[in-house]
C-alpha cells in the first residue's frame, strides 16, 4: 500500500502539511519515506521549490506562510517523488482568486511536463480558463465527459 | 536502504523529542513517578526482607540439659542436630559459660549472687541453641528431639527441658505474620506497579493523540508503517532513559536523607548503603522498566492511528 501511495501525489483543500517541520523538511519527509538518498534529497527539494516559486521561504514553518504559499508547498511535496498521477482535491477551495490563478498555473505547468493531473473543483473560472477534459459527477455517477469542456450545472 | 531508514528514524526520534520539549517534559515527569514507585518497592521489599530475617534469626529452640550431663554426650547431640537438613546452626553453651552469663545478668542483684555462692555446685546445666533455616521448621525439630531418646551412655535421660512448647504459640504467630506480610507486600507491589504503568501508558497515548493528524499525513505521503512508527518508539525509549536517569538521581539524596532513619528505626538496614551497594542491579531494573514501558506504550499508541 505505501508503495502505491508514493506513485500518487495528493493535494488537499486544507494543505495537510506537517506543522512541526519547516518547508524543506516537509518535502524532504516524503522523499525520505520513499527511501531516497540524502544527496538526492538535497538537490531535488530546492529544485521543486523553484518550480512552484517558493525558494525564498525554504526554512519557514507552515504557520508562517499564507494559504497560497502553503498550497504551493503541498504541490511541491506531491510532485517531488515524480508520481504517475497527481490528485488535487479542491486545491483552490480555501484561496483567493489571485492565489487560485497561480496554483492552477502551477498545476498546468506540471501537466505540461507530462504528469496526469486530476483536479476537482467547484470553481467555474478555473474550469473555463483551462479548456481541458471535464468529467461532471452527480450523486456519485459520471453524468458528462467532454473533451474540451466548460463548467455546466 | 535499511541502514539509511534506521538512521533517519533514530534521528527524527531525537528531533521530535527536542522539538516537542513541553510534551516530552511532562511525559518524562509522569514516567519518573512510575519509576520511583517501582524503585521504592525495591527498597520497601529490602527493608521488609531484612526485618523478617532479623526476626527469624531471633527465634530459636533451647535444649536445657541436666547438670549431671556429660559434655561428651551434649556435644554428640549437637553433632546429630547439625546434620539435620532443617537446622541452620547449633551453638553450645557450657555449664560454666551459662553460669557466667547468669552472673552477668544479675550483677547488681546481691541476693541472687549470694545465694549462688551458698551452693557448692553450679546449679545450671548446659544449653544448646538451635536455629532453623525457616521458622516453620521448628515443629519438625521439636518432634525430632521428642522422639529421639536423648540418653547418656548409662541410660538416664540428660535433657531437662526443651522450651519449644512454651514458645510454640509465639513462634506460630510470628510465622503467620511473616507469611501474610510477604503476601500483602507482593500483592501491593503488583497493584501499584500496574496502576503507575497504566498512567504512563495513558500519558504517552495522549502525547501521540496530538500527532494523529501527522500520522495520517505521513500515511498519505507514502511512508511505511515501520517508518511512521519508528520515531515514536525512539521517543518513548528516550522518555524511559531520561526518566530513569532522573529517578536514579532523585534516589541518591532521598535515600541519603532516609538512611539514618531506617537504620535506627527498622532492624538495622541503612537504605542508603543498600542503594549504593546494589546500584548496578537497581540501575538495570529502573532503566529496563523505563525503556520497556516507553517503547511498548508508544508502539501500541501509534497502532490506533495507523489504519486509514
Amino acid at each position: 500500500m505505501p508503495e502505491y501511495r508514493r506513485k500518487i501525489g495528493v493535494v488537499f483543500q486544507d494543505f495537510r502539511l506537517l506543522s512541526d517541520k519547516n518547508v524543506y523538511e516537509n518535502i524532504a519527509f516524503s522523499m525520505e519515506a520513499a527511501g531516497r538518498g540524502d544527496t538526492e534529497i538535497e538537490s531535488d527539494v530546492p529544485h521543486v521549490l523553484e518550480l512552484v516559486g517558493l525558494s525564498k521561504k525554504i526554512w519557514n514553518f507552515p504557520h508562517e506562510l499564507s494559504g497560497g504559499e502553503k498550497q504551493r508547498v503541498a504541490i511541491a511535496r506531491a510532485i517531488v517523488n515524480q508520481p504517475d498521477i497527481i490528485i488535487a482535491d479542491e486545491p483552490t477551495g480555501n484561496l483567493d482568486p489571485v492565489n487560485t490563478y497561480e496554483i492552477v498555473q502551477i498545476l498546468k505547468k506540471i501537466n505540461d511536463l507530462g504528469t496526469t493531473v486530476i483536479l476537482t473543483t467547484h470553481n467555474k473560472g478555473v474550469i473555463d480558463s483551462l479548456g481541458r477534459r471535464v468529467i461532471t459527477m452527480e450523486n456519485g455517477q459520471v453524468v458528462r465527459d467532454d473533451k474540451e469542456g466548460r463548467y455546466i450545472i | 536502504m535499511l541502514w539509511t531508514t534506521t538512521k533517519r528514524i533514530i534521528r527524527s526520534g531525537f528531533f521530535n523529542f527536542s522539538r516537542n520539549a513541553f510534551v516530552s517534559l511532562s511525559s518524562v515527569l509522569v514516567m519518573v513517578i512510575t519509576l520511583s514507585v517501582i524503585g521504592s518497592l525495591i527498597f520497601v521489599s529490602a527493608i521488609l526482607n531484612a526485618s523478617l530475617s532479623q526476626i527469624q534469626n531471633k527465634v530459636d529452640i533451647n535444649v536445657y540439659f541436666v547438670t549431671t550431663a556429660q559434655e561428651v554426650d551434649v556435644l554428640a547431640i549437637q553433632k546429630t542436630l547439625q546434620n539435620l537438613p532443617e537446622v541452620a546452626e547449633v551453638s553450645y553453651v557450657s555449664r560454666e559459660a551459662s553460669l557466667e552469663a547468669f552472673k552477668k545478668l544479675h550483677e547488681n542483684d546481691e541476693l541472687i549472687l549470694q545465694s549462688l555462692d551458698e551452693l557448692d555446685d553450679n546449679p545450671l546445666g548446659a544449653i544448646l541453641n538451635i536455629n532453623a533455616k525457616d521458622p516453620s521448621q521448628y515443629e519438625g525439630i521439636a518432634t525430632f528431639l521428642d522422639n529421639k531418646q536423648l540418653l547418656s551412655a548409662d541410660g538416664t535421660t540428660i535433657v531437662s527441658k526443651v522450651n519449644y512448647y512454651q514458645n510454640k504459640v509465639a513462634i506460630d504467630k510470628l510465622t503467620k505474620i511473616i507469611n501474610s506480610a510477604e503476601k500483602l507486600g507482593s500483592v501491593l507491589t503488583i497493584i501499584l506497579v500496574i496502576l503507575s504503568v497504566i498512567i504512563t501508558l495513558n500519558t504517552i497515548r495522549l502525547a501521540i493523540y496530538v500527532s494523529r493528524e501527522e500520522i495520517a499525513i505521513m500515511r498519505l505521503v507514502g511512508a511505511s508503517t515501520f517508518y511512521i512508527r519508528g520515531p515514536f518508539v525512539v521517543v518513548g525509549t528516550i522518555y524511559g532513559v531520561v526518566a530513569g536517569i532522573f529517578t536514579l538521581m532523585i534516589f541518591y539524596p532521598v535515600t541519603y536523607w532516609l538512611g539514618g532513619a531506617t537504620s535506627n528505626f527498622f532492624v538495622g538496614i541503612n537504605i542508603f548503603d543498600y542503594y549504593t551497594h546494589n546500584f548496578g542491579q537497581i540501575f538495570l531494573i529502573i532503566m529496563a522498566s523505563g525503556i520497556v514501558i516507553g517503547a511498548v506504550s508508544s508502539y501500541l499508541a501509534v497502532r490506533k492511528y495507523l489504519s486509514m
